[in-house]
């Protein structure tokens, strides 16, 4: 087992690797001249060759490759041309943020979802589980900007029930949760009737398999039966799902930042970019894919205690 | 109603049998139309004894059994008429919280594939205390000796290994032997062994029979074997039902059936018995043809279209499961005991 973790540990550097060159090289693209768009249209061509010098632009394109990969190495994710700030402080006050709302959001989407699935499962082809499959595909079709646009028309404009934006007073909590119901609900749509759809079908598979209706025929309780060995057995599915969810959530978290004004990694990451901000940019990518990555290491851990046959040892993988 | 009526011999005896199986119908209900799994099966069977039901796949042996223990896929499998009695109690009457306590207890079921009668994410000893703590009410330090008990009883080597073992790391025999710890744990008085052998290997398939036959010595078990093993059944059983779509068309005595086959199928059936001293230069027997739809069956004998007796009767009414002999029961308008069928010594194919 700890021989698995350390290789999987192992696998993240070359993957690291090419997640820092694919993003140096994609900013690089962007077009626009960071110097120039610190100094403002109004500065001279000297200026911007200055700034450039500042910032360690004007050297060959390798040399900057090289010089950032050995910063990184140390630990130096670069300072933010924008903030003037370390990238790594600026990613640090920002996350809690973030995390605040997708975790919150991804927690009641899968409570919520696994259980619809579960019930859709045990109630297959009835009118509740019609009613919810529906509601899942409607739920995974509208795009994150569209609801929240949409929730804010309703919610806040029409009726006045919550909050516009922002993040609400850090103080009061119950402004804060009021604050946080429309990004988590907005965050949670997609993720949850993903989880519906797939504990659904997985547990369909697992409830109509043999060895349930073995357990069954030995006079388990049914209550045991389902939420003790079908959802086991439909766990793996469930937690690939997770693993993934939480990806996107982060994905999801920049639409729904930017729409709700929610001070989080999200917003960071727009204005980097809109700013040609090299540094922040980056970071905050190379940021989100260590996350990635580390879920997908829970994720596989998760595998080997929730599934005995997994052997990642075993076989030519 | 007729293979009820033909039964009242048997209806009439004076004490109950352990398991009174009669008239059973179980019907599927697919999106092409009804299909008559069982339609009209009927069997007594008594404590200590062991009937076997033989038929090919898809004759409705299992779904007889399943039936029994009411353990038919919701929505589509349903039993629509006939009635099941179960030491002294009405089996279709009982409560879903009934049945549980039914199942595991009284009745144990023994299924065809042991690798998939566990289940592959819980380890073994897990899984035998949970079934031996829902059905007594011991600890489950005391459940888990019962346990282990119940492993060396079956023959396993070191118990309380396998206890901690996950079902994929044991073989199909090992399997097996647990599923039928598990049934003596509860010392059930009524053992339904679903092709208990099909998955095995040969040199374990006889230590599984054996093992079920020492379990039925000691605690007077009733076993209902479901095979389409004949020497299986020769070895095992008191009585045999043979089965075809959804009908028994012949039941008798194992010796009398084996002795006195009397249906063509049931001919079929013995005659598709491989034997090493066949002078039929390697060529298997066969009944040719397939068996009918099952949602097209009830206007004609079932086997009419592959039976090389068959004549004009037999394809327009549904013959009676009549007693010809002495308990010896046979559905075919050609064996009513009035007229008697020659059974053709030549090959079938």
């Amino acid at each position: 087992m700890l021989k698995t973790i350390l290789r999987r540990v192992l696998q993240i550097i070359p993957t690291l690797l090419i997640v820092v060159t694919f993003t140096f090289i994609l900013t690089r693209m962007i077009p626009g001249n960071p110097a120039a768009t610190i100094l403002g249209p109004q500065a001279s061509a000297e200026d911007i060759a200055k700034m450039e010098i500042k910032l360690g632009l004007d050297k060959p394109i390798w040399e900057q490759y090289f010089d950032y990969i050995f910063a990184v190495l140390q630990g130096d994710f670069g300072t933010s041309y924008m903030y003037n700030q370390p990238v790594t402080d600026l990613i640090a006050s920002r996350i809690p943020n973030t995390l605040q709302i997708t975790l919150v959001g991804l927690l009641i989407a899968l409570v919520i979802g696994v259980c619809i699935g579960i019930y859709s499962a045990l109630h297959q082809y009835s009118a509740g589980d019609y009613i919810f499959m529906v509601l899942a595909l409607v739920g995974v079709s509208m795009p994150i900007f569209w609801m929240g646009l949409m929730l804010v028309k309703f919610f806040s404009v029409d009726m006045g029930l919550l909050p516009v934006s922002g993040r609400g007073d850090a103080n009061d909590i119950i402004d804060v949760m009021r604050h946080m119901v429309l990004p988590c609900f907005c965050l949670s749509t997609i993720p949850m009737a993903t989880f519906a759809r797939i504990t659904r079908s997985s547990m369909l598979e697992s409830i109509h398999s043999d060895s349930i209706k073995a357990l069954r025929a030995r006079g388990i309780k049914e209550r045991s039966v389902v939420w003790k060995h079908a959802l086991k057995n439909a766990l793996p599915p469930i937690v690939t799902v997770l693993g993934l969810q939480i990806a996107g959530c982060f994905t999801g978290a920049i639409l729904t930042e930017s729409i709700f004004a929610w001070p989080g990694m999200g917003t960071m990451i727009v204005n980097a970019i809109t700013n040609r901000d090299y540094m922040l940019i980056q970071g905050v990518v190379l940021f989100f894919a260590i996350v990635f990555m580390i879920v997908n290491l829970i994720v596989d851990i998760v595998y080997l205690i929730i599934n005995p046959r997994v052997n990642y040892e075993g076989g030519g993988k | 109603m007729s293979d009820l009526q033909k039964n009242k011999t048997q209806q009439a005896s004076p004490h109950e049998p352990l398991l009174s199986v009669k008239d059973l119908q179980t019907h599927f209900y697919t999106a092409t139309g009804i299909a008559k799994a069982v339609d009209g099966v009927s069997f007594d069977v008594d404590a200590g004894k062991t009937l076997g039901i033989v038929g090919e796949s898809g004759s409705g042996k299992s779904v007889t059994a399943n039936s029994i223990i009411r353990l038919l896929p919701p929505r589509t499998g349903k039993i629509v008429g006939g009635s099941i009695r179960f030491d002294g109690k009405d089996v279709l009457a009982m409560s879903q919280k009934e049945l549980v306590s039914l199942r595991g207890s009284d009745i144990a079921m023994i299924f065809q594939d042991p690798m998939t009668s566990l289940d592959p994410v819980f380890k073994v000893g897990h899984q035998m205390v949970e079934m031996i703590c829902a059905h007594q009410d011991i600890s489950k330090d005391e459940a888990k000796k019962l346990a282990i008990s119940a492993l060396e009883r079956v023959g396993i080597s070191d118990p309380v290994k396998r206890m901690n073992s996950y079902p994929y790391e044991l073989s199909g025999g090992m399997c097996q032997r647990v599923i039928i710890a598990m049934a003596v744990c509860s010392k059930p008085k009524f053992i339904i062994a679903d092709e208990p052998t099909t998955a095995l290997d040969v040199t374990v398939q006889a230590r599984v029979l054996e093992l079920l036959k020492e379990l039925q010595r000691d605690t007077n078990t009733l076993i209902l074997l479901i095979t389409h093993n004949l020497g299986v059944v020769w070895e095992m059983c008191d009585d045999v039902m043979v089965m075809y779509a959804g009908k028994t068309v012949e039941k008798a005595e194992t010796r009398e059936l084996y002795a006195e086959p009397m249906h063509p199928y049931t001919w079929g059936l013995l005659d598709s018995i491989p034997r090493l001293s066949d002078e039929s230069k390697g060529l298997l027997r066969t009944i040719p043809g397939v068996p009918p739809d099952l949602r097209l069956t009830g206007t004609c004998c079932n086997f009419c279209n592959r039976c090389i007796y068959a004549q004009e009767i037999c394809h327009k009414e549904v013959p009676p499961l009549i007693e010809v002999k002495p308990n010896h029961f046979v559905a075919c308008h050609l064996q009513n005991g009035e007229r008697t069928l020659v059974r053709e010594s030549g090959d079938v194919k």
